[in-house]
């Protein structure tokens, strides 16, 4: 097998026996870059100099025997919202365009730690706003599967750079379903861990309350490694949570039986594709076959989650981003009269509509008189989500769900409806809303040959349970590989 | 006949608390460094940087509420307060608006005669901001963020207050009570303590408040008593002219006694409060509040109480010395060295606050030890060293808080309790001084004193005046 078509766990290993070097695992990615990157662009930043020279640095300590993980060795990109010190982060943002961090986030910093090699930054929705990567002020990615269609977002740089095997894996962030959505349009596995599992410290704010951070890559058993990697009770962020275990790899075994999985009927709403729909009972039937009961359920309040979620992210977000301002770092505009002037310019032009629409919705929501309608409300709804979830949780071990309603739209067929991409999220929003675990992994592609993403979602710190069924769904079929990659690996 | 009006008085103090560190990074609060050399990416808004609670904070905050009869929240939250300004590095402050540390609490403060509660309405904790220097040559502004998350307590009162006497007297009680609990050190002209006046008028008798206005940039007592009678005088002329008070913040000028508006309500921000999601809800257990009661010092009523009972000093000087914790401690410590309370009382009292007075210095900044107060008292006593002299070393003492033994030793200032050689001096005084010793016998008492003056002088102030004069006594019979 070539070395960009192994996974993370597969190619950590052959370089642990030495059999491949560090610096070759880079030079593999660096090259499928070469080839792919001009029609995917997968990343904002590429750090073709440095990541040669960390590989090499990598390669001595695995070569004396000081690293020893599964991914030392192991090339990751980075989605660009992550501070990586020294290297260009953007946010995929006019406004942090020329913004070098003095200090590297803490997943990142594990990552590293376990001998990661970081070869660059992967393009987003600016700031994480959006699901399609079309925001980037850097340009839109394209779904290396069709592209024509975009990757999802906002972790779409993350999803296209691993499916278009530019990296084995990369890291990715989600708020509403940014690692999920796109994992499924890109057919790759995601997962967004409980809140709390991994640090958020560097991690460029979005909504405080839902962001995490999760890894990106080509099967499960390489998202339970990298997510022992980089998960940590971390003092630097205050809602991080010492979690009684941090094993992961423990749960991939192909077992479901007698494993309770239910399905919500409201799920299945007017806007959810037939296939996508078909798909997903698909899969839910073979994990009936391996053994797993599965029925269909009343979840209830799902119709609540998006206008719950548009409220609250954008609240926190319009105060997160308030910060950029032209005063310490980032874009400053060229030519002012004045501090309210200069401030009111540069964030006119550094922010992007999507950006700028958000931060709108969530000052208005939280202005004097409006708070109590909406934003309290919202945050009411989210406990209420909470507890229905609690509730289907006391009589099932997960919940199966589509990871989008449709496969991945066409390019420019989502912007100018935000409504309707915000009802997109659907089957995501709820997962963030209640602080829970959910994995999407790919079941298929529809007629158009788009792949199709299944989620599993667990309770609060029940990543093993959903590591546990993705795994044995997964080991009924073989991971696919879009046209673009086929080719290029024909070459 | 004219009217009558009440003033109404409400005040919003900010308190500087005295953690080593600031209140959600571990960078220094130490005042006075060069700028921007005690930040790091919490407390300059750095991207991605997250805030962590200084426990101590809490401590303290509690502690003042706890003094001063407040309910704590034993769950509470912080909050952001969302503006736009440099000294912000966020463009947020995080703070506490909807569940505060405490509420409902009281001091009681006494004006003449009279003794009445002001209510605390609630108090909260924030992080400071930083500080923008403005270069005028340069027409540029330059911000320093050492201040940048110096944690603040900010203790609202009710509208209580009725005169400024009444804004002294509860201003020097939390100061008191502050300082005390080691809390802060409540200076108003370094900005440790910061006091923005809420005041409006009413005629007297009526039960509706008038329009308040809000003072600040309030640098000492003085200006606050000062900017208190100018609004309340602003307030009634506009009233007696038919005008109405407009609900402005205002910003005193103590140079020019004056005040002018910077904002009025209409212009007055929302500042979208929400709470802080980076930060988790502090639950303050009873336990712990049990373990904050414990460690409450003594504070100045019971001081007070205990001197006059167990020092037998008098409530006027217990007052004066408990004025300050620092002060109390040094005389308890002295006190029980020397075994002379009302000795070290009156130096205390009489020296040291002058000396202080001249220093321009505060009562906190005293920098000798209680040992060398007590051994000052101790040579004094003994009469190794007379009264004149014994002032004159205690200003070394207050000054570089020298060894009052070493220092009299060094310096040869033991009185001459030698009857020998003063007898030779008292002669040559007298045959000396003729004409006093005429008018000494004549009856005039004041003459005496000349003569003990010329003796004392030419023996370098050493001899003991108790002595000398004694002696003069026995040899002009």
């Amino acid at each position: 097998m070539e070395i960009k078509s192994m996974t993370a766990v597969e190619l950590g290993k052959k370089i642990q026996a030495k059999e491949i070097s560090a610096v070759e695992a880079v030079r593999a990615s660096l090259a499928q870059i070469d080839k792919v990157e001009e029609q995917v662009h997968s990343f904002v930043t590429i750090d073709r100099a440095g990541t040669l020279q960390r590989a090499e640095e990598v390669q001595r300590q695995i070569s004396d025997g000081t690293l020893t993980g599964p991914l030392a060795g192991v090339p990751v990109a980075v989605k660009d919202n992550m501070c990586t010190k020294g290297m260009l982060t953007t946010c995929s943002s006019k406004i942090l365009g020329n913004f070098k961090p003095v200090f590297t986030a803490e997943a990142v910093r594990n990552l590293e730690k376990a001998g990661a090699v970081i070869i660059g930054k992967t393009n987003m929705d600016e700031f994480a706003m959006g699901s399609t990567t079309e925001t980037s002020y850097f340009g839109v990615t394209r779904n290396p599967w069709n592209l024509e269609h975009v990757p999802g977002g906002s972790s779409g740089g993350s999803c296209a750079a691993v499916a278009a095997e530019e990296c084995p894996y990369a890291l990715g962030s989600d708020t509403g379903g940014s690692i999920r959505q796109p994992s499924s349009f890109c057919g790759v596995v995601g997962i967004k861990p409980t809140y709390g599992t991994v640090s958020r410290y560097g991690l460029i704010a979005y909504g405080s309350s839902l962001d995490q951070i999760g890894p990106v890559a080509k099967d499960v058993t390489d998202c339970a490694a990298i997510l022992e990697a980089i998960a940590s009770h971390d003092p630097k962020d205050s809602t991080s949570i010492a979690r009684e275990s941090y094993d992961f790899t423990g749960a991939l075994r192909d077992d479901v039986k007698g494993m309770k999985i239910g399905i919500p009927q409201d799920y299945f709403i007017d806007g959810l594709d037939k296939e996508v729909k078909e798909h997903i009972l698909r899969a839910a039937k073979v994990l009936e076959e391996k053994g797993a009961v599965v029925e269909e359920f009343d979840l209830s309040l799902v119709q609540y989650a998006i206008p719950a979620y548009y409220v609250i992210a954008s609240a926190e977000a319009s105060s997160n981003l308030a910060r950029f301002d032209g005063v310490k770092y980032g874009y400053r505009t060229e030519e002012y009269e004045d501090l309210h002037n200069m401030y009111k310019k540069s964030r006119s032009e550094g922010f992007g509509a999507e950006v700028k629409r958000r931060i709108m919705l969530g000052s208005f929501v939280l202005s004097s008189g409006y708070y109590d309608a909406y934003y309290l409300k919202a945050l009411r709804t989210k406990a209420l989500i909470k507890q229905a979830f609690d509730r289907a949780f006391e009589k099932y071990d997960a919940i199966l769900a589509p990871a989008a309603p449709t496969t991945a739209p066409r390019l420019g067929a989502s912007l100018n409806d935000p409504l309707k991409m915000y009802l997109g999220d659907i089957y995501t929003i709820s997962v963030n809303l209640a602080g829970l675990p959910g994995i999407s992994i790919p079941v298929g592609t529809d007629s158009k040959g788009l792949p199709v993403g299944m989620q599993v979602i667990g309770s609060c710190f029940d990543e093993k349970k959903i590591f546990n069924i993705a795994y044995a769904y997964e080991q009924t079929g073989e991971y696919k590989r879009p046209a673009l990659v086929q080719e290029g690996g024909r070459e | 006949m004219a009217k009558q009006y009440e003033t109404v008085i409400g005040l919003e103090v900010h308190v500087e608390l005295a953690t080593k560190t600031k209140i959600f990074c571990s960078c220094s609060t130490e005042f006075g460094s060069a700028p921007n050399t005690h930040t790091c990416p919490v407390c300059t808004g750095m991207p991605g940087s997250l805030p962590v609670l200084n426990k101590q904070v809490v401590e303290y905050a509690a502690a003042i509420g706890l003094a001063t009869n407040c309910q704590i929240t034993q769950v509470c939250k912080f909050d952001r307060k969302n503006y736009f300004y440099p000294d912000n590095p966020q463009n947020y402050q995080i703070s506490q608006l909807y569940l505060p540390i405490a509420r409902n609490g009281y001091v009681e403060i006494e004006v003449g005669d009279m003794k009445k509660n002001v209510r605390i309405h609630e108090m909260h904790m924030e992080e400071d901001a930083g500080k923008l220097v403005h270069d005028e040559w340069d027409d540029t502004s330059l911000i320093d963020y050492n201040r940048s998350g110096v944690p603040l307590v900010e203790i609202v009162s009710e509208p209580d207050m009725r005169s400024a006497d009444e804004v002294i007297a509860y201003l020097e009680k939390l100061r008191t009570i502050i300082q005390y609990l080691g809390a802060s050190d409540c200076k108003l002209q370094e900005g440790s303590m910061r006091v923005d006046v809420n005041l409006s008028v009413r005629e007297a008798g009526t039960e509706k408040f008038g329009t308040r206005t809000e003072t600040k940039n309030l640098n000492s007592f003085k200006a606050i008593t000062r900017a208190i009678e100018h609004e309340r005088e602003r307030q009634i002329e506009l009233l007696e002219e038919g005008k109405t008070v407009t609900q402005d913040t205002r910003r005193w000028d103590d140079n020019k006694e004056t005040s002018y508006a910077m904002r009025s309500k209409e212009d007055a921000q929302d500042y979208r409060y929400f709470p802080e999601p980076d930060l988790v809800p502090i639950v303050i257990s009873d336990e712990w509040i049990a373990e904050i009661k414990a460690r409450q010092p003594e504070f100045r009523s019971g001081k007070i109480e205990r001197y006059k009972k167990e020092f037998d000093i008098p409530q006027y000087d217990a007052e004066i010395i408990t004025n300050s914790r620092h002060m109390a401690d040094i005389f308890e410590k002295a006190s029980s060295i020397c075994g002379k309370p009302k000795k070290v009382s009156n130096w205390l009292m009489v020296e040291t606050m002058r000396l202080l007075k001249e220093h321009g210095m505060e009562p906190e900044e005293i920098t000798f030890s209680p040992e060398n107060l007590a051994k000052l008292v101790m040579l004094s006593e003994s009469g190794t060293i007379n009264s004149s002299v014994a002032k004159e070393v205690f200003e070394k003492i207050f000054e570089n808080n020298v060894d009052p033994d070493k220092y009299v030793e060094e310096n040869g200032l033991k009185t001459v309790n030698d009857e020998g050689e003063l007898q030779k001096v008292l002669e040559k005084v007298i045959a000396e001084n003729p004409q006093a010793v005429v008018d000494y016998k004549g009856g005039k008492e004041k003459a005496l004193g000349a003569l003990v003056g010329q003796t004392m002088k030419a023996m370098k102030g050493k001899a003991n005046p108790g002595m000398v004069n004694q002696k003069l006594r026995e040899m002009l019979k």
